[in-house]
Formats: structure tokens, C-alpha cells, sequence
């Protein structure tokens, strides 16, 4: 359910934080997946602070290797604390790359992709079982539809009209060797896709979350919803979009200055 | 097996409303139809779609419900198997997979339904139970437990329909993590789980027609192993023999490795499905006796030894 009032100025600012505490992070470490974290910041902000019911909602990070965005979020929620994200990816610590069950605020252990949108369903179908008013919300990237398993779900939440699953695609058309668009020209059209698989189905900028709030609110409540979010892998910081180099990089302390000064202008 | 499972869960279904039945357009017949009748929400079958099968089954776990995945047991643990080892091995979810026709009891379908490796594969399986009811009756203490455990995934090999009863008489009853002695002898003690224990139940008549005393004990749960009740058994005979129908690396190596680390000195012949694919077709039996699964040549070759 999504709040009546929303303020795309504080919805800025958040995505701003999230991204400056993720390059903070990004400089305790040798390694992180910043770029992919970057392309889904605005969705993720949306689903945690304008559309979960808190304690009812459950979220999934089907794209697992994004889930720095997803940590920061957990941490200005209390659900994490610094000292945890302090340990991430070092020893005694329990954040890694990819998410774990049973760590707080963690649904499902993701990394494999293909996996996120299975479980999901499996949740959501037992959350209607139970009559509960539970949403399932999941990010997928779009690399994930290239796995046959993705396309098992999509086929199993269309036959079951999952009314109470939200997907979103995080459509920055990367994968991990080329564009989406160049070396799978098939891929696309994606919506079409979604729709003849019983899905409602809607495109949109997936950083502008506005649109992504409204994408949702607008949804019919009758089928499951795939929100295909267009989106820039590394949004954010001009030398880190479309570059894959990021995919998997920390920047160094003079590339961290610079990105720093890109993301503060959304600070303000 | 395949009745007294259906029978079991629908019982246990009645009275546990988590208790669900995810099939992959495979179902068993009878009391599972019943169960779908009366609890159609609770029946799902996600067609010939192994990997939402499992994906499914670890969220509505997640959420507080006990999903059985069932399937032929190639199509169960094989075909999604990296989802039975993420989705429920890792994040350690109580979801049973019910793998039927497990071994090679699909003995004219070819070696695309043989699921020959099905025990080694699950046991090598962090988090994972491995369970191998021998007859009906293990069939049914196996299910129940299954439905009601805390422990995480289990990997239920079932074989088909029509298997006869083996374990009416035994000595001691099923219970979880232990071995069961059929029948006590003190000559020679046959190690066995699953379909082909009624092999080892006739490899135990000859030999006593023989006179020999043959003691036959199953080994219900492969995983976690009875490890002091093998141990005893290896310390107790002079001669230990291990049937299975698996590949070796199973409980023959299981059994192999204890020996050696306790220091038995049994003499241990073992007794297993060859490293090699089956191209012949026939009975249950015409195929365990193409790898060398006979009574007649089981018996042969412990006489030899």
C-alpha cells in the first residue's frame, strides 16, 4: 500500500545519503558491487520508504549483488547497525556480497540469479493461503531474465494471479559481457513479455520515483505487477555510468572525492 | 510406497493445514487426488517446472507452511538442483523432496529416469536429510516425521507401487537416526536401506540355508548416519556386506571410512549400482542384476569371500 502523501524532494535526498554512505563503505573494502546498487537505488528507496507496510511487507533482493543499497536502507531503519555494516565482508562479519537469510531484514539468501522470483512467489502464494495482507515485493535484474527459472515463476505467479507480488525489473541493460540490446536483441520488447505470461506489466524511468510510485499505485490488484524500470547502471556519478568496469570496483580515494561531489548535489 | 506415502500425508494433511503438496505434473494417485479435493488451495501442481517447484516450496517454508516437492526422483533432486542446494539447503528450510522411483525402479524408462547417484548426491548436501524407507511401512514412520521436523530439508527416496512388506517382524521399530535390525544372525551382518533391502532379506535365507547367521540391518537415514550403531556393527562381525542401489560413493563409503577410522577389522565386501550408465531394460530386477545386484550373485561372491 502506498502512502498518500509523497515528497520528491525527500525521496532525492535519501537516494543522495544511500549512495554517499555506499561509497563510504566502498572505501573499506577492495571490492563492491557499487554500480548495480546505483541503478537500483531510487527502486529500492521507493519500496522501503513510500510503498511497505513495515512489519507486514516483505522484500527480496532477487538481484542479490545490489544489495548494498539494500543494507544502507536496513541500516538508517535501525534493522542493521554501523557496527554491522562496519564488518561487511570481513571477518566476524556477517554482510557479504550477496544477501543471507537470517541475517535481520534478510527474506531470502540470494546471489544465484534466478532464485529471488521463485521464493517470492512461493511467499506470496502462502501469504494468500493465509489471508494475510502481506505485499511481496522483488527486484530483479534484467540478466535474470535470461534464466529459464525467472520464466518458470513469471509463468507460475501469471496462472495464480499473484495479486500481492510486485516485481521490478532493473532494467540498466547491462550484462555481465554486453548490452542486453546488442547481444540479445530478443530480450526486447519486455512488457509484452510480462503481459502474455498473465502479468500486469508497465514501463517506466527507474529513477524517477515518482513515476516508480505511481507505476504502483496505479497497478489493478488483480494480477501479479512486473514495473520494468529503465534505469542507468552506476546512476549517479558521471564516470561510473554505463562503464562495466564498475560492476564490480571500489573506487580509489581520488575517484571517491569526485563521486562525492556529483552525489552532494542532490544533498542539499 | 508411493499409496502408503499418499495415504500418510492426506491423514497427516487433515489435521495440519501448513502441510502442502507441490507436484511438477507428477502426482501420486489415490489419497493424494482425495487431498486435492478437499484442500485444493493446498495442492499445487506448477506442471513440468522443476525449478519454481522448489523455488516456491523454500518462500511458502519461509512463511510458516511444510511443503512436500514431489517428483520422480531424477526430476526432484537433478534437474533443480541448484535450487534444492540455495533455496533450501542453504537457508535451511523444513521442505521435503520426494524423490519416487528413486534407485532404478524405473527400470524400463532408461537411464534419463534411473536415478542412480540420488543418495550420494543428497547426502553430499549441507543441511540435508536423507531418508530411504525400505517397504510401506518405513514409508509411513518416514513421512510422518518428515512432517512435523525442525531440522531442515529432507531428500525422501521413495520407490514405487506394490512394494511388498519387509519390516512387520523386525526386531526393533523405526525411529529417526538409527539403524534398524531386521533380523539378528552373528555370522555376517548385511547393511542395506531402501527397495533392494528385499534382496539383502533373500541374500540372508540363502545364506542361512547355507548355515550361516545372518544379521540384516537397514539404515533408514543415510543422513545423519548412524555412526555409533555402524560402529557397533563393525566391531560386533567378523564380516559386514553393504547393498545399495547407488552409485558407491553412498553408504559403502560411508561405511568404508568408519571402518577405518575406528579400527575395525571386519572384512567388508559392498555390494552397489556400477560408475556406469544402464542401456538394457527389463523388471526392477533385470536391471539391479545387470550391475551385479542379484540375491543369487550376491550370494556367490560373499560364499567366495
Amino acid at each position: 500500500m502506498t502512502r498518500v502523501t509523497f515528497n520528491i524532494d525527500r525521496a532525492r535526498g535519501r537516494c543522495a545519503k544511500y549512495r554517499r554512505r555506499i561509497l563510504e563503505i566502498s572505501q573499506t573494502v577492495n571490492a563492491l558491487h557499487v554500480a548495480p546498487a546505483f541503478s537500483c537505488t531510487e527502486i529500492v528507496d521507493v519500496i522501503y520508504n513510500e510503498m511497505m507496510q513495515a512489519g507486514v511487507d516483505i522484500f527480496i533482493m532477487s538481484k542479490g549483488h545490489g544489495c548494498m543499497i539494500q543494507y544502507v536502507i536496513l541500516e538508517e531503519k535501525g534493522v542493521l547497525s554501523s557496527e554491522e555494516i562496519a564488518l561487511y565482508c570481513k571477518p566476524g562479519g556477517r554482510l557479504g556480497a550477496h544477501p543471507d537469510y537470517g541475517t535481520p531484514g534478510i527474506e531470502a539468501s540470494t546471489g544465484s540469479l534466478g532464485h529471488g522470483l521463485g521464493i517470492s512467489v512461493g511467499q506470496a502464494y502462502a501469504e494468500r493461503l493465509k489471508q494475510s495482507q502481506t505485499n511481496v515485493y522483488c527486484v530483479l535484474s534484467d540478466g535474470e531474465f535470461q534464466e529459464g527459472s525467472t520464466w518458470e515463476a513469471m509463468l507460475m505467479a501469471g496462472n495464480l494471479r499473484l495479486s500481492n507480488l510486485i516485481a521490478f525489473m532493473d532494467n540498466n541493460d547491462f550484462s555481465g559481457l554486453e548490452r542486453m540490446s546488442e547481444g540479445h536483441p530478443a530480450f526486447y520488447p519486455l512488457a509484452d513479455k510480462a503481459q502474455a505470461f498473465g502479468w500486469d506489466a508497465i514501463e517506466v524511468d527507474g529513477h524517477d520515483s515518482s513515476a516508480l510510485v505511481d507505476a504502483v499505485r496505479q497497478r489493478t490488484n488483480d494480477r501479479p505487477l512486473l514495473v520494468i524500470a529503465r534505469t542507468v547502471k552506476g546512476k549517479g556519478v558521471s564516470f561510473m555510468e554505463h562503464e562495466p568496469i564498475w560492476h564490480y570496483r571500489s573506487p580509489s580515494p581520488d575517484e571517491y572525492v569526485k563521486a562525492l561531489k556529483e552525489i552532494a548535489q542532490d544533498l542539499a | 510406497m508411493r499409496n502408503r506415502f499418499a495415504e500418510t500425508f492426506y491423514e497427516l494433511g487433515k489435521v495440519d493445514p501448513r502441510l502442502c503438496m507441490i507436484v511438477a505434473d507428477i502426482s501420486p494417485a489415490g489419497s493424494i487426488t482425495k487431498f486435492r479435493n478437499e484442500f485444493p488451495d493446498r495442492f499445487i501442481n506448477t506442471g513440468v517446472s522443476e525449478q519454481i517447484m522448489i523455488g516456491m516450496a523454500a518462500g511458502m517454508a519461509q512463511r510458516g507452511l511444510r511443503p512436500f516437492a514431489y517428483t520422480i526422483a531424477t526430476f526432484a533432486l537433478y534437474r533443480p538442483f541448484e535450487f534444492v542446494r540455495d533455496d533450501l539447503c542453504y537457508q535451511k528450510l523444513p521442505v521435503t523432496v520426494v524423490g519416487i522411483g528413486g534407485g532404478v525402479s524405473y527400470s524400463t524408462l532408461g537411464a534419463t529416469h534411473h536415478a542412480q547417484e540420488d543418495i550420494a548426491i543428497a547426502m553430499s548436501l549441507p543441511n540435508m536429510t536423507v531418508i530411504a524407507p525400505c517397504d510401506p511401512a518405513e514409508t509411513e514412520a518416514a513421512t510422518r516425521w518428515c512432517a512435523t521436523q525442525e531440522r531442515g530439508p529432507v531428500y525422501l527416496r521413495l520407490g514405487k507401487a506394490g512394494e511388498p512388506d519387509l519390516t512387520s517382524g523386525a526386531s526393533e521399530p523405526w525411529r529417526f537416526g538409527v539403524v534398524r535390525r531386521l533380523r539378528d544372525g552373528d555370522d555376517l551382518c548385511i547393511l542395506t536401506y531402501g527397495v533392494i533391502t528385499k534382496t539383502a532379506l533373500e541374500v540372508a535365507a540363502q545364506l542361512e540355508a547355507k548355515g550361516m547367521s545372518v544379521a540384516v540391518v537397514t539404515v533408514p537415514i543415510l543422513k545423519p548416519l548412524d555412526v555409533d550403531g555402524i560402529s557397533s556393527i563393525l566391531s560386533r562381525y567378523r564380516r559386514v556386506v553393504v547393498i545399495e542401489e547407488c552409485v558407491r560413493r553412498a553408504l559403502t563409503v560411508e561405511v568404508l571410512a568408519l571402518a577405518y577410522q575406528v579400527g575395525a577389522k571386519a572384512k567388508i565386501q559392498a555390494f552397489h549400482l556400477q560408475d556406469e550408465f544402464i542401456h538394457t531394460y527389463g523388471t526392477h530386477d533385470d536391471i539391479l542384476r545387470s550391475h551385479g545386484l542379484s540375491a543369487p550373485d550376491i550370494v556367490k561372491q560373499i560364499l567366495a569371500g
